[in-house]
C-alpha cells in the first residue's frame, strides 16, 4: 500500500469552507441554511481520504465545492499550489478537469441517449484533446481498464447492470488523466459482491495511476477498509479527523462511535484496515 | 421505417374515426340550415322540401357519408349551403390565411420561449428567472381577449397599424416588396396577441423541462470535464430535455388551424374562425364537417411529426422499434 511521505505537499487541501443555501421552502425568506461551516483539511497525493457521515451532513456540498462545481460562500480551497476559489469560471473550467467526480446513481449519471463509447469519449471531445482516431482508440483503452467488454462498446447505459454502469462512470472520470477522483457514495447503490468487485478496481486504478481518492461514504466499514485517512462529518462541520486505525479503534465524537456500531453491529471489523 | 408505417395506419384509421363520429355528432344536432327559411313564410313548405332533397338531406345518414366521401376524393368535401359553392376551395383558402397566421406565430413564440426559458432555468432562483417567472405568471392569467382587445385598442388610437383584414385595398397594385410590408403589418397585430397568449405556457414547459434535466448528475459530470456554460445549456440540457418539448411542439401544430379562433374573430382576420362560427351558428353542415375534420387532420398530422422528431432526437426510442 502507499505511504505519504512526510515531506508531501497536500495536493487539495480546505480551508474555514463554509456553504450557506438560501431556504427553499420559504418564498421570501432572507432565512439561510449552513450546509458547511469551519471546514478544513488536507489530502496527501496517492492517499484516500474518506468522508464519512450520515446523509444531509454536507458530504455532498462538500464534493461539488472541490470539484469547483459549486462555489464555497466563503474559506479557500488549494489545489496543489493554486488557490481555485480566487479563480474565475474560465481558469476553474481549466481545473476541472484535473478532479472528476463519480457519482452515486449510475442510472443517472450516464446519459442515457449516448453509447457507452461515446459517454466515454465526450470528456475528450469536450476538451478537444485529440483526433477522431486516438480518441476512439483512448476510449476503447478506458472501457478495456475497467473491465467493459468491448462487444458492449456500442450499447447505450439502459442495457448495463448497475456495477457495470459504474464502471463506465469511471472509465469517463479517468479520461481526462485526473490527479483526483471524487467518489461520492459511489458504492452505494450497489449490491455486496459488486461493492467488493468496485472497490478492487479502485484499488487496482489508485496504484498503476497514481490517483488521489476522496471517498465519501455513510457506510464506515467500507471507508476504513479503502482509506489511509477518515474525516467524520456531521451537521457541516468535521467533528473528527485520523488516519484509520485511531479513529477506528479510539473514537472520540459521539458521532463517530454510532456511524460506527451502525456499520459493524459492534467496533470490531470486518474489513482489515487498509493501512497495517 | 417499419414504425412509421405503423404510425400511418394508426393515423388513418383515427381520421377515420374521427369523420364518421363528427357526422353522427352533426347528425344528431338538432335543427339544420333550411330551418331557418321554414320561418319565412314567403317560402313554400313544398321549396324545402326539395331543396332538402337537392340537397340529400333526406337521405340516409350512410348514404349521405359515401357521397361525403366520394365528394372529398373529388377535392369538394361536401357542398356550402350558405356560400352555394363547394366546401373544398372555401376551407383552402381560410385554412392558408390562418396558416398564416399560426405559423409565424408559433416560429416566433418558440424562437423567443426557447433562450428565454433556458435562461430562467439557469438563473432559478435569482432574479432573472424571478422577474420571468411573474411576466409569465401575468400573461397567463389575462384572457386572450382582453390581450386582443388592447391591442386593437392601441392599434386605433396610434394608428400604426392596420386593423382588420389580411390585405389594405388596393393590394393588387402595389410591387413584391410593397406586398410582402402589407401583409406584415397586417400580420403584426394578431400574431403578437397569439404570440403573448401562448408564450408564458412555452417558457414554463422549456423552463421546467430544462430545470429537470439540469441537476442531473451526467450534466454535472459534463461540467466537470470543463464544458462551456453556454454549451452545456444549448447542447446537453437541452437535448436531453427534448422529448416533453417535442411532444409539446407536436401539439401546437396541431393547434395551429384551431388555437388561432378566438384571435381572428376578434382581429377580423380572414381565417378559418370567422368562417366557422357563422358555419355553425347557420347549420351549414358541410363546412362544420370540413373544418372539424381539417383541424384533426393537423393534430393528427402534429403527433405524428412529434412522434418522428422523437424517433430521430432520441435513439433510445429508435433501439425500442428496431426490437418490436
Amino acid at each position: 500500500m502507499l505511504f505519504r511521505c512526510e515531506n508531501d505537499q497536500p495536493l487539495l487541501r480546505a480551508e474555514n469552507l463554509e456553504k450557506r443555501y438560501k431556504r427553499a421552502d420559504a418564498l421570501d425568506s432572507k432565512e439561510e441554511v449552513a450546509a458547511l461551516s469551519e471546514v478544513s483539511f488536507s489530502i496527501f497525493p496517492r492517499t484516500t481520504l474518506a468522508l464519512v457521515g450520515e446523509s444531509g451532513s454536507g458530504k455532498s456540498t462538500l464534493a461539488l465545492c472541490l470539484a469547483c462545481l459549486e462555489r464555497p460562500t466563503s474559506g479557500n480551497i488549494w489545489f496543489g499550489e493554486r488557490e481555485v476559489t480566487a479563480l474565475n469560471e474560465k481558469e476553474l473550467r481549466a481545473i476541472r478537469p484535473q478532479i472528476q467526480l463519480v457519482f452515486q446513481d449510475p442510472a443517472s449519471s450516464l446519459n442515457p441517449g449516448w453509447t457507452a463509447l461515446e459517454i466515454v469519449s465526450e470528456p475528450l471531445l469536450v476538451q478537444q484533446r485529440l483526433g477522431k482516431q486516438a480518441r476512439r482508440a483512448k476510449a476503447h483503452a478506458l472501457l478495456e481498464q475497467v473491465g467493459i467488454p468491448a462487444e458492449k462498446a456500442s450499447k447505450r447505459p439502459g442495457i448495463f447492470s448497475g456495477g457495470q454502469r459504474q464502471r463506465l462512470a469511471i472509465a469517463r472520470a479517468l479520461a481526462l488523466e485526473p490527479k483526483v477522483l471524487i467518489l461520492d457514495e459511489a458504492l452505494s447503490a450497489l449490491d455486496c459482491s459488486v461493492q467488493a468487485q468496485i472497490v478492487n478496481l479502485l484499488l487496482e486504478l489508485q496504484t498503476s495511476l497514481g490517483l488521489t481518492y476522496l471517498f465519501i461514504s455513510h457506510d464506515f466499514a467500507m471507508a476504513a477498509h479503502l482509506s489511509d485517512q477518515i474525516a467524520v462529518m456531521h451537521q457541516g462541520r468535521i467533528v473528527e479527523t485520523g488516519s484509520v486505525e485511531t479513529v477506528v479503534h479510539a473514537p472520540k465524537h459521539t458521532v463517530t462511535q454510532r456511524l460506527i456500531t451502525a456499520a459493524m453491529g459492534s467496533p470490531a471489523l470486518p474489513y482489515p484496515p487498509k493501512v497495517a | 421505417m417499419r414504425y412509421t408505417f405503423r404510425r400511418m395506419i394508426q393515423a388513418a384509421i383515427l381520421l377515420f374515426g374521427a369523420s364518421v363520429l363528427t357526422f353522427l355528432f352533426s347528425a344528431l344536432a338538432p335543427g339544420n340550415y333550411f330551418d331557418e327559411m321554414r320561418l319565412n313564410p314567403q317560402i313554400s313548405p313544398e321549396t324545402i322540401i326539395s331543396l332538402r332533397g337537392q340537397y340529400h338531406l333526406d337521405r340516409p345518414l350512410p348514404v349521405r357519408y359515401v357521397q361525403w366521401v366520394n365528394s372529398l376524393i373529388h377535392g369538394e368535401m361536401g357542398f356550402s349551403f350558405a356560400y352555394n359553392s363547394p366546401v373544398g376551395p372555401l376551407l383552402w383558402v381560410r385554412a392558408r390565411n390562418t396558416l398564416i397566421l399560426t405559423l409565424t406565430a408559433t416560429l416566433i413564440a418558440w424562437a423567443i420561449a426557447l433562450p428565454l426559458g433556458i435562461w430562467s432555468a439557469a438563473t432559478a432562483g435569482r432574479w432573472p428567472d424571478r422577474v420571468l417567472s411573474w411576466a409569465t405568471a401575468s400573461f397567463l392569467v389575462l384572457p386572450d381577449l382582453l390581450l386582443a382587445l388592447c391591442l386593437l385598442i392601441l392599434a386605433v388610437r396610434s394608428g400604426w397599424f392596420p386593423t382588420g383584414g389580411l390585405v389594405s385595398t388596393g393590394f393588387e397594385t402595389l410591387l413584391p416588396f410593397g406586398k410582402f410590408r402589407d401583409i406584415v403589418m397586417h400580420l403584426t397585430l394578431p400574431v403578437t396577441a397569439l404570440v403573448l397568449s401562448s408564450l408564458p405556457i412555452l417558457i414554463r414547459h422549456v423552463r421546467a423541462a430544462i430545470g429537470e434535466v439540469l441537476g442531473a448528475p451526467f450534466l454535472r459530470a459534463a461540467e466537470g470535464h470543463g464544458i462551456p456554460r453556454r454549451r452545456l445549456l444549448y447542447r446537453y440540457a437541452l437535448r436531453a430535455a427534448a422529448n416533453p418539448l417535442i411532444s409539446l411542439f407536436g401539439f401546437s401544430i396541431g393547434a395551429l388551424l384551431s388555437g388561432s379562433f378566438l384571435v381572428e374573430v376578434v382581429m377580423s382576420w380572414p381565417g378559418l374562425g370567422p368562417l366557422m362560427l357563422e358555419a355553425i351558428l347557420a347549420r351549414d353542415l358541410y363546412v362544420v364537417i370540413g373544418g372539424v375534420l381539417l383541424s384533426t387532420l393537423f393534430l393528427v398530422g402534429g403527433n405524428f411529426i412529434a412522434d418522428m422528431m422523437l424517433y430521430w432526437a432520441d435513439p433510445r426510442i429508435r433501439t425500442e422499434a428496431a426490437t418490436q
